[in-house]
């Protein structure tokens, strides 16, 4: 019983944090159509970026804020820099250009910081409590459901989500109506990063610690748990970060740890055959 | 003769090598309808989409109330009065009506005026008004086209640009169309650019007529000269 308890609370837990960062892909999908393979990466590189303001004040929390500015302004230049100059004609131009990225930002940060792990303790006790959830647990819940809280009013109750919307689904028409679908496309950038870099100072101290290639393994999760939920559905990203952290937290619990990568792999292959628009995705709503 | 609102002067424009429109001339004044006609492919869409911006002419000016537009990016010119409602509508389906026509009226700084033109269009397009919360792919071909001309008017416009508002519309309906475009022309001053291959609509309410062929202007006379024309109806637009 107490097994189950703490593989379900652990599983959400890890759940929540796939879920951020589905979210972030969809943003990106949505906005550009373009599955942002270099997410991991980026947020590694935000990361670290924390890692050195900590290093440098002392204080913990100006460095894990200094990552989610640095997230942000990750976002910034891989856009204004790298991706707006892709061809959007060429899906497989994008594709290329974000893996180069990841292979650019893991460089640079094995040159920079080495390729050593860094010890990256968590912000709060991880023992578990009350009902199995450790404070960590409800600093991760916590965190993931004020940011998609927040996003889900952005995008569905202000005037700069219904921009943003408009221009990911009509561009042209968008321009018409006197949108600035470049700066949209640079916000939802922007937005994507700053989560992915928040996905990432929650799931990196619950792992080996701070590496060049510590997302690696995370993002191929949350890039399923995005392809379960339907990558064009910020919902479906949700539910599917949470579905997939319970798939896995069970998979490696009863199962052992070493089943989970192909416990990911079926699970995308079963979604893909069966639907491969995923499980939320908006039905046809294009095709008039 | 009042000076034009809209100049279009010997632009040339295209999609690759080979240019679509060749050296178009013409003009739109104030409280002006003018309709375009020809017959598919003559470049009348072309036309409209190097008026509004999407497309660059190789050569030639667009001006509006005397101000080259050259450098005003597509986004902009909306806020400078000029409204396209593109071929087949532009209707965002994933939004509601309701976001739909608030998107017509977001660049808007006057914001009380901007709700007060959406109130006017959900009174003059009573179906709308009761699809507020429809989303834009559930609604029929003719709901399409008032949610596309209502989102326009929302900017209240000083030009419109209409690509085929006629396109999969009931008689009766285009009739309430051009019969709306006429009492906005009269009332408000507005210009409207309109593009028709209901040649007779058109005519109906237009004040001039202009016929494209293959991607020139071959005729261009008020538009009650055109209607009894029967030669040029013949040669051109196939009736
Ligand atoms: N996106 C495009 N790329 C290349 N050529 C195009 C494109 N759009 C139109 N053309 C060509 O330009 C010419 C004019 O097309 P346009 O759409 O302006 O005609 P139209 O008068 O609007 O016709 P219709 O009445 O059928 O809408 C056609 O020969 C067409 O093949
Ligand atoms: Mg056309």
């Amino acid at each position: 019983m107490d097994r189950i308890v703490f593989l379900t609370v652990d599983g959400l837990s890890r759940g929540a944090v796939y879920a951020a960062m589905a979210l972030a892909l969809v943003l990106i999908w949505r906005g550009a159509r373009i599955v942002n393979f270099a997410q991991g990466a980026m947020a590694v590189a935000a990361a670290y970026a924390g890692h050195s303001v900590t290093a440098a004040t002392g204080s913990f929390w100006l460095g894990f804020l200094a990552a989610l500015a640095a997230g942000l302004a990750l976002g910034w230049l891989v856009e204004r820099l790298v991706m707006r100059h892709v061809g959007h004609d060429r899906p497989l131009n994008a594709v290329i250009v974000a893996l180069g990225l990841v292979l650019l930002i893991t460089a640079v940060l094995g040159i920079v910081y080495g390729n050593e792990f860094r010890p990256a303790p968590p912000a709060f006790d991880r023992t578990a409590g009350f009902a199995g959830l450790s404070p960590y647990d409800i600093f991760v819940f916590l965190s993931v459901a004020v940011t998609v809280g927040a996003l889900a009013v952005l995008f569905t109750r202000t005037k700069a989500g219904l921009r943003l919307r408009a221009s990911a689904f009509a561009p042209e028409v968008s321009r018409l109506l006197g949108v600035n679908v470049g700066g949209m496309l640079l916000l939802g950038w922007v937005l994507a990063a700053g989560v992915g870099a928040l996905a990432g100072m929650l799931i990196i101290p619950t792992e080996f610690g701070l590496h060049p290639n510590a997302m690696d393994r995370s993002f191929v999760v949350a890039f399923t748990a995005a392809v379960v939920g339907g990558l064009d559905s910020p919902l479906g990203a949700v539910i599917g970060g949470l579905a997939v952290g319970l798939v896995l937290s069970f998979v490696g619990g009863y199962l052992g740890d070493q089943v989970t990568p192909l416990a990911i792999i079926v699970l995308l292959l079963a979604v893909l055959l069966i639907r491969p628009d995923g499980l939320f995705a908006a039905r046809a709503a294009r095709r008039i | 003769m009042t000076a034009p609102l809209l100049e279009i002067q010997t632009i040339t424009a295209g999609y690759g090598a080979a240019p679509v429109l060749h050296e178009i001339t013409l003009s739109v004044p104030p409280r002006t309808i003018v309709a375009v006609l020809g017959a598919n492919g003559a470049g009348k869409t072309t036309l409209l989409r190097t008026v509004s911006g999407l497309l660059r002419p190789t050569s030639g000016a667009v001006r509006l109330a005397e101000e080259d537009l050259a450098r005003v990016p597509v986004e902009h010119r909306v806020r400078r009065g000029m409204a396209h409602v593109p071929e087949g509508r532009g209707v965002v389906a994933e939004l509601t009506v309701d976001e739909n026509l608030r998107l017509g009226g977001l660049f808007r700084t006057d914001r009380r005026d901007a709700r007060r033109a959406l109130a006017e269009v959900y009174t003059l397009f009573e179906p709308l008004a009761r699809r507020r919360g429809h989303a834009g792919h559930q609604l029929s071909g003719g709901e399409r086209q008032m949610l596309a001309i209502g989102r326009a008017l929302v900017g209240r416009p000083r030009l419109l640009l209409l690509d085929e508002p006629s396109l999969g519309l009931a008689p009766r309906v285009t009739a309430q169309l051009m019969g709306l475009l006429a009492r906005l022309r009269d009332d408000t001053g507005l210009a409207v650019l309109l593009v028709e291959q209901n040649v007779r609509s058109a005519l109906s309410v237009a004040d001039r007529g202009v016929v494209m062929s293959l991607g020139r202007v071959v005729r261009e006379a008020d538009a009650a000269l055109l209607r009894d024309d029967d030669a040029l109806r013949h040669a051109y637009l196939g009736f």
